[in-house]
């Protein structure tokens, strides 16, 4: 839970912050004469992309619970890890790529580029789906070579960890299916452009997760390995 | 009129007026009141949801004291039955029935109404969250008419019993649960995503941070609390659901059940634990941060004082909230750990008295010299500082290794965390539900009904609870079905538990007249007008009564003072809106010389 906690620390940390800023120098009593101004909407991020970052907090919390329980799991006696599939190398580039080409297409977007913004939604779509499928086939080479969910701790932790990623990856794919739809129907560019932004923003997240998982499957040279380094 | 320094004006306050195009309006009678996205019908949906699923449980609880206080008197509770009542009470009280109200329910009525919105910033992604709570209901419920009934495993759903052989519902009635659970909390993520997104962004104008209410505190650092624990919960509840599935071994370790050598090996229990609790913990202030709001709301406006040292109030909140995600292990004291880590749990837990401390000594200054109203809402705020009070001094005794090590199965547990965060909370409720009713329905609840109601409620809670900790001391185990049979158990016991589940059943009798209450004071009650109480918050500075959609008139309120402007001293009248601004209080309203406000 050490993990656990060193993430609620920095968070504990930011909120701290935040709660400063708000108190310091205010003195809640004192009532204000003149008339509150409307304030500067430029000035606040819009309401979807808030959500977003708060949202992505409790993903964190929900990766950080699942690796922490895999630390946990992991000092027992009876861990065997299972081969390496190498298939996973490719996967983390498509995935790589998917968030390169959104990182585009959010340049496209604000330049109100529609060809290009098109095209950028199309590649990461595609490479994103790769990446899922590319997923689903390591599963099933591992199956193949008699590696199934309930084989061992490491297997099962295998599953759990890939399949959760993946699911959130479908889930991102929903926001993605929705920019593109708004993107073809060529409505206000200015929402295309949000939509599109909170798509790049989640695309960086959940490929900075894949990047820490796939450290935790493949560093058998600190001993937090789920996979040997023998390759299927 | 003396000019005084002016706050920095909200920097995120949308404007005034919303064009008509952006606000959702319901067109059918169904889009109006079932798929409704207006955050007032769904906290309406959320309480009466989550009210009737928790008589379900008050019904468990009945159950549970028949047998406990007449062993054998009722033919059809056998030993399972009553771990499945025990799990069921458990279960539904803490998730489905506290934290639904409280976030669910008082979340959505008030931040938007209380901040100065017109409604959640996500209306849609809001009428989900209610959907999604609605059939993790429907699922728990259906859990208790599978084949083997609903699941036996305790609340804690400790593995590796709970899917194992022989507890009761180990087949159907846990997969049941573990999916509601799952659904539960990608709902209430759903909700808390709006809540705290509400409270961050859509404040109107002049509505600073600290400005806002303490209710919107409270129920805004509960949600940050819930949205980060309950994730442990999803995690522990998918893990053990695989367990159960597919065969995985994550909590169960290898062991033979009946005879046979089950095919599990390796898994941890203790992990289990850990992630349990790494939730369960901050859940106790997911739900008593909010009452601990709304107890400060209640008290300022109804002894009309200000709210004594409003800005230690919120850092006591966030502190409150920090410390609970670092104390979780403390429920695991007789689990066997290290006697450093369980000194490390023990004086983190006996810290979170610091900040609860420091709001109690508030709540209490506040009343000091106060004009004290003893309404209804009054009376149930002031009988939760006292059964807080109660319940937390007891949690000091627990939260020692050594003293908890003898008492942790006893009943004295089970009187500590009732009291803390189940009749402490519950009392809030009351008290708010008391508070608010005027502005949901536009009618006042009776007087005369509503005091029965307390009193009954209040001296009844205590008539049970108290004695429950004498039964903790001689040791009377919890969670046991039937305690006979053993000599070191005295017969005055046994008197005890007969007195215990009298009360309880006069308790929860009481609860049918507040329910008359409700019903009755809908069509009957007294007309409450748009402020009945003379509160400043803003949801009482509403043109109509109950809000209609879109909660404020053609133009958001501007927000000039905090939310404490009672007592102001020099002021004929005893309290001045929020949204009134300095220039707007007439001259003559001032005793002598116009004086700034407070200061």
């Amino acid at each position: 839970m050490t993990i656990g906690l060193v993430f609620l620390s920095v968070l504990m940390a930011v909120i701290v912050w935040w709660l400063f800023r708000q108190t310091i120098n205010v003195q809640p009593w004192q009532a204000q004469v003149a008339v509150p101004d409307v304030g500067g909407d430029a000035a606040a991020p819009p309401a979807a992309k808030m959500a977003l970052w708060v949202f992505l907090a409790v993903a964190t919390s929900l990766f950080v619970l699942f690796v922490s329980a895999y630390a946990m799991r992991l000092g027992l006696a009876d861990w065997t890890p299972l081969p390496r599939p190498r298939l996973l190398m490719l996967n983390t580039a498509l995935l790589v790529g998917a968030s390169l080409a959104m990182e585009w297409t959010v340049h496209a977007a604000r330049r109100a580029d529609r060809d290009n913004l098109r095209r950028g939604l199309w590649a990461s779509g595609v490479l994103t789906f790769g990446f899922l499928a590319g997923q689903l086939f390591v599963w099933k080479q591992l199956n193949d070579a008699g590696y199934f969910v309930s084989s061992s701790a490491a297997t099962a932790f295998f599953y759990l960890l890939t399949a959760v990623h993946g699911l959130h990856v479908l889930g991102g794919l929903v926001a993605w299916a929705r920019a593109s739809a708004r993107a073809w129907r060529g409505t206000d560019p200015a929402r295309i452009r949000l939509g599109v932004e909170l798509c790049a923003t989640y695309w960086h997240y959940l490929l900075a997760v894949w990047v820490v998982l796939y450290a935790l499957l493949v560093s058998e040279g600190v001993g937090l390995a789920i996979c040997s380094s023998t390759p299927l | 009129m003396t000019t005084y320094v002016a706050h920095e004006e909200s920097q995120f306050a949308p404007p005034a007026e919303v064009g008509e195009a952006e606000l959702y309006h319901p067109k059918t009678f169904i889009g109006k009141y079932i798929w409704s996205q207006d955050a007032k019908v769904i906290a309406i949906q959320y309480a009466v949801t989550a009210i009737a699923i928790g008589l379900v449980a008050l019904v468990a609880s009945w159950l549970m004291r028949l047998q406990l206080g007449f062993p054998g008197a009722v033919g059809f509770i056998d030993p399972s039955t009553y771990l499945q009542l025990v799990s069921m009470h458990g279960m539904i009280m803490v998730i489905y029935l506290l934290t639904a109200l409280f976030l669910g329910g008082f979340g959505n009525y008030l931040i938007p109404l209380m901040v100065g919105a017109r409604d959640m910033v996500f209306p849609y992604v809001n009428m989900v969250s209610y959907w999604l709570y609605l059939l993790a209901v429907l699922l728990l419920v259906a859990s208790f008419f599978v084949p083997g009934g609903a699941s036996g495993a305790g609340w804690t759903l400790y593995p590796p019993q709970a899917i194992l052989d022989g507890t009761p519902g180990a087949q159907w009635g846990i997969i049941l649960l573990l999916v509601s659970l799952g659904v539960f909390v990608i709902g209430f993520t759903m909700g808390g995503l709006n809540y705290v997104v509400t409270v961050l962004q859509a404040r109107t104008r002049g509505m600073t941070m600290m400005r806002l209410p303490l209710t919107v505190w409270g129920i805004f650092m509960a949600t940050i609390l819930a949205l980060l624990a309950f994730p442990a919960l999803f995690v522990s509840a998918i893990m053990m659901t695989l367990d159960l599935t597919l065969g995985t071994s994550f909590f169960m370790p290898a062991l033979v059940s009946k005879g046979q050598q089950l095919s599990y090996s390796g898994g941890n229990p203790l992990l289990f634990q850990h992630l349990f609790w790494f939730f369960g913990h901050p859940e106790v202030y997911i739900v008593a941060l909010p009452a601990f709001g709304i107890v400060s709301d209640l008290i300022s406006t109804h002894a009309r004082k200000n709210i004594f040292g409003y800005r230690m109030m919120v850092w006591a909140i966030l502190v409150i909230g920090g410390l609970s995600f670092i104390v979780w292990a403390h429920h695991m004291f007789v689990s066997g750990m290290n006697p450093y880590f369980g000194f490390f749990f023990a004086t983190t837990t006996l810290i979170i008295a610091v900040p609860t401390a420091i709001k109690v000594y508030n709540w209490v200054l506040t009343l000091w010299r106060g004009n004290i109203h003893l309404t209804v809402p009054m009376l149930f705020a002031i009988a939760f500082i006292f059964t807080f009070v109660n319940g937390g001094l007891t949690g000091l005794f627990l939260g020692n290794v050594v003293v908890d090590m003898p008492l942790s199965d006893t009943m004295f547990v089970v009187a500590h965390f009732h009291m803390v965060m189940g009749i402490a909370p519950v009392l809030t409720v009351f008290g708010a539900i008391y508070h608010w009713y005027p502005k949901i329905t536009g009618r006042m609840l009776d007087d005369t009904l509503g005091k029965i109601h307390f009193w009954i409620t209040f001296i009844g809670t205590y008539a049970i609870f108290y004695p429950m900790h004498y039964l903790g001391f001689m040791g009377i185990p919890r969670r046991y079905y039937a305690i006979g049979g053993t000599n070191f158990i005295p017969d005055s016991a046994h008197l005890l538990n007969a007195w215990i589940s009298l009360a309880a059943f006069v308790v929860g009798a009481a609860q049918i007249v507040f329910l008359y209450n409700l019903a009755a004071s809908y069509f009957r009650g007294r007309p409450a007008g748009n402020n009945p109480w003379n509160a400043t918050t803003l949801e009482w500075q509403t043109a109509h009564t109950p809000p209609r959609h879109g909660n404020f008139g053609k133009e958001l309120p501007a927000v000039y003072r905090w939310a404490y402007d009672y007592g102001v001293p020099g002021l004929k009248t005893d309290f001045i809106p929020q949204n009134v601004a300095p220039s707007d209080v007439p001259a003559e309203a001032w005793e002598k010389t116009p004086q700034p406000t407070g200061g």
